[in-house]
């Protein structure tokens, strides 16, 4: 499998805090890459480095080949990136299909004249837009509530709008932060299901994850931060066995 | 709105009897306010007319991509002056009408841009300092531009505009259409009826519209927006500059209508007003900002009217000055509207349906 996403020694501080230490990994096209570590080892930091919120103070990521210099996170989502948020970050008073069909804006075109003569290429990609976004909403199961908004929809169903919104901007690469944060057993086992049909149709996955089964029991490999530095990177398996994963996660004096 | 629009793409027939009809109502307008009111109550409503275009103009900043901005009378001093300044003695210079309504058009959009570009990493109460400052600016600018160099002529500002010229029309000047006399501000009114249609018209398309979308995104999230890809930095700047090109194109058909311009026509008042037109009638709702600006510049001169007219029944005389009694019931009438309605006289559809879900869900608890 060829090399999707390489970061090299990526580093990140926030006054004293060194959030991300010489954070270096590869991804893989077409596998799942869990990333897992305690409360505050910086999952989050690293994501935010990495879909250009934050900016890193050293360390390159390579994407696709090409370097990825993270300019502007818009652009980040041209290159393919596309990303979740553990706090949902919906469109609210948008409803579910227009949400997707924002998802759509960076691989469209028409402007404002566009916009205001409506001519027959206008409408045409007005309609495309909206075929696929429907299809997306289909895909992650919240077809049925595309006309609601997307504040009423129930929590899972957030998340999966989020994951369809995502898709919408065609990514390379599908980072998902905490995507099962706060649902319960049944919408976990359902959202397992929709990442394993994104696999088989191969989309690439960064999946930052509290639940452990749900890490273990999806993802190819798995690398595990702690205080802002990698202190594993292998197959769920291995890692699960590594001592210093098990310290880092229950604590020095038990190990 | 868009329900609204689909129901009526269903049936065509009705689409087009509900046209003529508003056309017909349109049309007929004047003379009923003119025979019925008099004519000074035209001269109101082509006021409402150009506060409707101010106030579409402001609702793609405000409603739609929700950027606060106190200082959009800017770009309405920004139209009105480049038309004073290129129709008129000032400089020797009398341009027709239509090059100088795209021009005003064109140098407000670059006003907004050149507004934009420093506040793009601004939100919330920080951008509407800093727009409100910009406001000022450019009307103390035109206030003291007349030394050493005089350009706007300063306080006194510019007198002798040339009206509004259209073939062989002069729209200063009472016409007669088939032995019907039409007055001037009849005729100033269809001219403003027709940019205020165009201007709804740019409105409601861009709406409905990719671009629509992603101005309504930054409103709603402004990181998200920017993961989706959305250049957040050009899309702003486009509402920046589309709003502003509504402003400017009301300034120039202000200039000349009134013939007269001065610094005072565009103070700190003039922005609010307009703002409180898209937040009375429906922050976002295109049919809501209409009426908010229709009500805004009618309501005033109605209780303007009426203090003189009450107070003379009730006490015999005036007691209390109209001017200032107007104002303590417009503000009275402000506070009543947000109270009870929140989200607008007219709110999106959509927003309604939300307050209705919320209190069928409340009622659903108790039960």
């Amino acid at each position: 499998m060829s090399v999707l996403l390489e970061a090299r020694g990526v580093s990140k501080s926030f006054g004293g805090v060194q959030a991300l230490r010489e954070i270096s990994l590869t991804i893989r096209r077409g596998e799942i890459y869990g990333l897992i570590g305690p409360n505050g080892a910086g999952k989050t930091t690293f994501f935010n480095t990495l879909t250009g919120l934050y900016s890193s103070d050293r360390g390159t990521f390579t994407f696709d080949g090409a370097p990825l210099s993270v300019k502007a996170p818009h652009e980040v989502a041209l290159a393919g990136i596309a990303r979740t948020f553990q706090n949902i970050r919906l469109f609210a008073n948008m409803t579910s299909l227009e949400n997707v069909m924002v998802g759509r804006h960076l691989r469209t075109r028409a402007g404002v004249l566009g916009a205001v003569l409506r001519n027959r290429s206008t409408r045409a990609e007005e309609a495309a837009i909206e075929r696929r976004a429907r299809e997306l909403l289909d895909y992650v199961g919240v077809g049925s509530r595309a006309n609601d908004l997307a504040r009423h929809l129930s929590y899972g169903d957030q998340r999966r709008l989020e994951i369809a919104r995502a898709l919408a901007t065609e990514p390379k690469l599908l980072a998902l932060d905490e995507p099962a944060a706060g649902m319960n057993a049944t919408e976990t086992a359902a959202l397992r299901g929709l990442i394993d049909s994104l696999r088989r149709d191969g989309v690439t996955i960064l999946l930052i994850e509290h639940d452990v089964r749900l890490v273990m029991g999806l993802c190819d490999r798995v690398a595990v931060l702690d205080y802002g530095e990698k202190i594993a990177e292998d197959v769920p398996e291995k890692v699960q066995k590594d001592p210093k994963v098990i310290e880092a996660y229950l604590g020095g004096s038990l190990a | 709105m868009k329900l609204d629009l689909a129901a009526w793409r269903g049936d065509a027939r009705w689409s087009w009897a509900g046209i003529a009809l508003i056309a017909i109502a349109l049309a007929a307008l004047p003379f009923v306010v003119g025979r019925g009111f008099g004519n000074s109550w035209v001269r109101v409503l082509d006021f409402a007319l150009l506060y409707i275009m101010l106030s579409l103009g402001l609702n793609i900043v405000v409603g739609f991509a929700g950027l606060l901005d106190l200082g959009y009378i800017a770009f309405y001093a920004v139209g009105a002056y480049l038309y004073a300044l290129l129709a008129s003695p000032q400089f020797g210079i009398h341009l027709p009408f239509w090059v100088i309504l795209p021009l005003g058009a064109a140098v407000a959009a670059l006003f907004g841009i050149l507004l934009g570009a420093p506040t793009l990493r601004l939100r919330g109460d920080y951008l509407a300092i800093v727009t409100l400052g910009f406001g000022e600016i450019v009307r103390i600018f035109l206030n003291n531009l007349n030394a050493p160099v005089n350009i706007t002529n300063g306080p006194q500002g510019i007198a002798q505009i040339d009206p509004v010229r259209i073939g062989a029309v002069v729209l200063s000047k009472s016409q007669s259409w088939f032995g019907v006399e039409v007055p001037s501000v009849y005729l100033y009114y269809y001219l403003f009826v027709a940019l205020a249609l165009l201007v709804i018209f740019i409105t409601v398309r861009l709406e409905d519209s990719r671009i629509g979308r992603a101005w309504v995104a930054i409103r709603e999230d402004e990181i998200a927006a920017k993961a989706c890809g959305i250049n957040t930095r050009n899309i702003k700047l486009l509402a920046f500059a589309m709003g502003a090109t509504f402003g400017g194109i009301a300034g120039g058909l202000f200039s000349g209508f009134q013939q007269f311009v001065s610094p005072e026509s565009f103070a700190l008042m003039e922005s609010i007003i307009v703002l409180c037109m898209v937040v009375l009638g429906g922050m976002g709702h295109i049919p809501g900002v209409i009426l908010g600006g229709v009500l805004l510049a009618v309501l005033p001169e109605v209780l303007r009217e009426g203090a003189s007219v009450w107070q003379r029944g009730l006490f015999g005389r005036i007691l209390i000055d109209p001017e200032s009694l107007r104002m303590l019931l417009f503000g009275l009438a402000l506070i009543a509207v947000m109270l009870y309605r929140p989200a607008g006289l007219w709110p999106e559809a959509r927003r309604r349906r939300e307050f209705a879900a919320a209190a069928g869900e409340r009622k659903g608890t108790r039960g």
